[in-house]
């Protein structure tokens, strides 16, 4: 039934409409395979045997297909350490990050709140300006927070532009709820806890996305603040094995030659880059609606 | 009368001071429970580094601290700015994010139009969870994922039929680092535009349609006006944004071969001073990135008021 809808309204259309749309069909499906292909790609790669992968790259031959690069990164307790890590890491930042931004967003909300504008410009110089690389680790290794989680949670704790964002939100919310709770004498605390924040829930699910995958994903904070090797999140694991090509110790070591150990370094890669990114590729789908929003929250703003 | 005049000024100064303490009484905890932990991170870890900027101009030793550094004024300035590198490494910083912008600015419109198109909203929802995907794979991954794929027995080259290295080409770096963003980011950035699309006004389009307008006709007079307001704000952002190209990326797919290419200011500032520990140097290379970025970002906003009536961001 749909199908035949569809053609009947093509071959409506005149015909230079047509031309184009058939060029515009087929760069976008270029574009979807371009984004396919190398994932299917990645993924058969990863069963080939490392000395054929080597020689001569994917092959189709299954019975020299092998599960080994899967069961070595498994049973390696780095991986798992940056998994822990990253989970860890994420989680505390995007509560205390979530916390710090909803609650400065809510006095500059309001329309009544004293020095507004001055907290906001506060805030909003440091989005264009700032101390740069150097000065920010000085800080860091003065206060003490060098090598601690802290110097991974604390500092990009708050986001402007999140705040920005939240704030835009809470101005959507009907004035009246506010004037109803002061009027029944509810507190600041009170009217932020049990009313503004309840409704809220889109933009706060939103803003907690943004920040865990962010987190996630990101590797610079952990490279220069985070030494050792206990705290590294999985982003830092996942560098040594995949840019650095240096698998992680008793990965490859059984190896006879220097050569074999190559080739299975490689082979690893695959098997790596499938297991990282297989948690965050099947939960996008349930909570793209919640990116979608965000996105749409800040172009209100813009 | 004189004494009057005299009086006004004091008590409404008088008054206001007390209004602002009944308010701050009434109102404290907007302050202390809202606002004061954003305040604190801010001044801690945004404006006291602000201050560590004069660190670019002492021949910094950490065990003197910044004040009991020697003093050289612009001496880093002038030793970056007189190097054979600078122009290097500043080209290479302004050609990644320009063209970058060329090439990637325009690709989530042209996606946008292209699923405004599909009229089957079942399909277009499974094409747009492919095209969001990639924004969700972590840029370490995404530089592993590149970096096979180009391997001389990787994907590109099998469909090629070559052997070439391209990790190790400093001509290639910049095409690998500018489609590997659009493959990685186009469709994700296509979502704001789409959205702007769906609010165009569906009688106005469909009146078009009953007026015979092509595709061309509707475009101009139904979707680009729609769109028109959203694509200039993203691209003034973008232009604010260039000389602050991604680190971790550009890190990510340095290799010993290409730094022709792709060693770019951010990368040279965490070499020469995480590094190589020469702190004031590297501080200065720093300051000197931010203040470009700032001249831009001011001179953009500007332009847009003007262009614009009045109205900047």
């Amino acid at each position: 039934m749909k199908p035949k809808k569809k053609k009947s309204e093509f071959a409506k259309q005149p015909l230079e409409d047509k031309i184009l749309l058939i060029i515009g069909y087929t760069i976008l499906g270029l574009f979807l395979v371009a984004i396919i292909l190398p994932v299917i790609y990645i993924i058969l790669a990863s069963f080939v045997d490392p000395v054929t992968l080597q020689n001569s790259g994917l092959s189709f031959d299954f019975s020299k297909w092998t599960l080994t690069a899967y069961e070595r990164v498994l049973s390696n307790s780095q991986i798992w350490v940056g998994f822990k890590n990253a989970l860890l890491y994420s989680v505390l930042f995007t509560v205390i990050s979530v916390v710090v931004t909803l609650l400065a967003a809510y006095p500059m909300s309001r329309a009544d709140f004293k020095g507004k504008g001055f907290f906001n410009t506060i805030f909003v110089i440091t989005m264009f300006f700032g101390g740069g690389l150097i000065p920010t680790y000085l800080l860091i290794a003065n206060l003490g927070m060098l090598d601690t989680i802290w110097a991974i949670l604390i500092p990009g704790a708050f986001s402007v532009w999140n705040m920005i964002i939240a704030r835009t939100y809470y101005m959507g919310i009907p004035r009246d709820l506010q004037e109803a709770a002061e009027i029944d004498g509810a507190t600041e605390m009170i009217y932020f806890f049990r009313i503004l924040l309840p409704v809220c829930t889109p933009i706060i699910a939103t803003i907690s996305m943004w920040q865990f995958v962010g987190m996630w994903n990101s590797y610079f904070d952990a490279m220069i603040y985070l030494n050792s090797a206990s705290k590294q999140p999985l982003q830092l694991v996942l560098r040594a094995i995949l840019i650095q090509s240096q698998p992680q110790p008793g990965m490859v070591s059984d190896m006879q030659s220097t050569a074999a150990r190559a080739q299975l370094a490689e082979l690893l890669k695959y098997a790596t880059i499938i297991i990282s990114s297989l948690p965050l590729m099947i939960m996008y789908p349930f909570f793209q609606k919640y990116f979608d929003n965000g996105i749409m929250a800040g172009a209100v703003k813009g | 009368m004189r004494k009057a005049m005299a009086n006004a000024p004091a008590e409404k100064g008088g008054s206001k001071m007390h209004n602002l303490l009944v308010y701050l009484r009434q109102h404290w905890q907007l302050y202390v429970l809202f606002m004061l932990p954003a305040f604190a991170l801010t001044v801690i870890f945004r404006y006291i580094p602000m201050g560590g900027i004069m660190i670019a101009f002492t021949e910094y030793n950490p065990i003197r601290g910044i004040l009991g550094s020697e003093w050289v004024g612009f001496a880093h300035f002038k030793r970056f700015l007189s190097s054979p590198d600078f122009m290097r490494y500043l080209m290479n910083t302004l050609k990644l994010s320009v063209y970058g912008l060329l090439w990637g600015f325009p690709a989530p419109i042209l996606l946008a139009f292209l699923l405004n198109r599909i009229l089957s909203s079942k399909t277009k929802q499974k094409i747009q969870l492919v095209l969001y995907m990639p924004n969700f794979i972590s840029v370490i991954v995404l530089c592993g994922i590149v970096r096979i794929l180009l391997a001389p027995t990787g994907m590109i080259n099998m469909l090629l039929g070559t052997s070439t290295n391209f990790m190790t080409m400093p001509s290639a770096f910049r095409t690998i680092y500018i489609a590997s963003g659009i493959w990685q980011g186009a469709g994700w950035a296509s979502i704001i535009y789409t959205a702007a699309l769906s609010n165009a006004s569906k009688e106005l389009k469909e009146a078009a349609v009953i007026d015979g307008a092509n595709i061309i006709q509707q475009i101009k007079a139904v979707e680009w006006p729609a769109i028109k307001d959203t694509v200039l704000i993203q691209f003034i952002m973008s232009v604010g944004n260039i000389m602050s190209v991604g680190f971790e990326k550009a890190y990510a797919l340095q290799t010993d071969l290409n730094l022709n290419a792709s060693e770019i200011i951010s990368t040279y500032v965490y070499k020469k001073g995480l590094l190589d520990g020469d702190y004031g140097f590297s501080t200065a290379v720093g300051l000197f990135n931010t203040v470009i970025n700032v001249i831009l970002l001011i001179s953009m906003n500007a332009l847009v008021k003007k262009m614009n009536d009045g109205k900047g961001i």
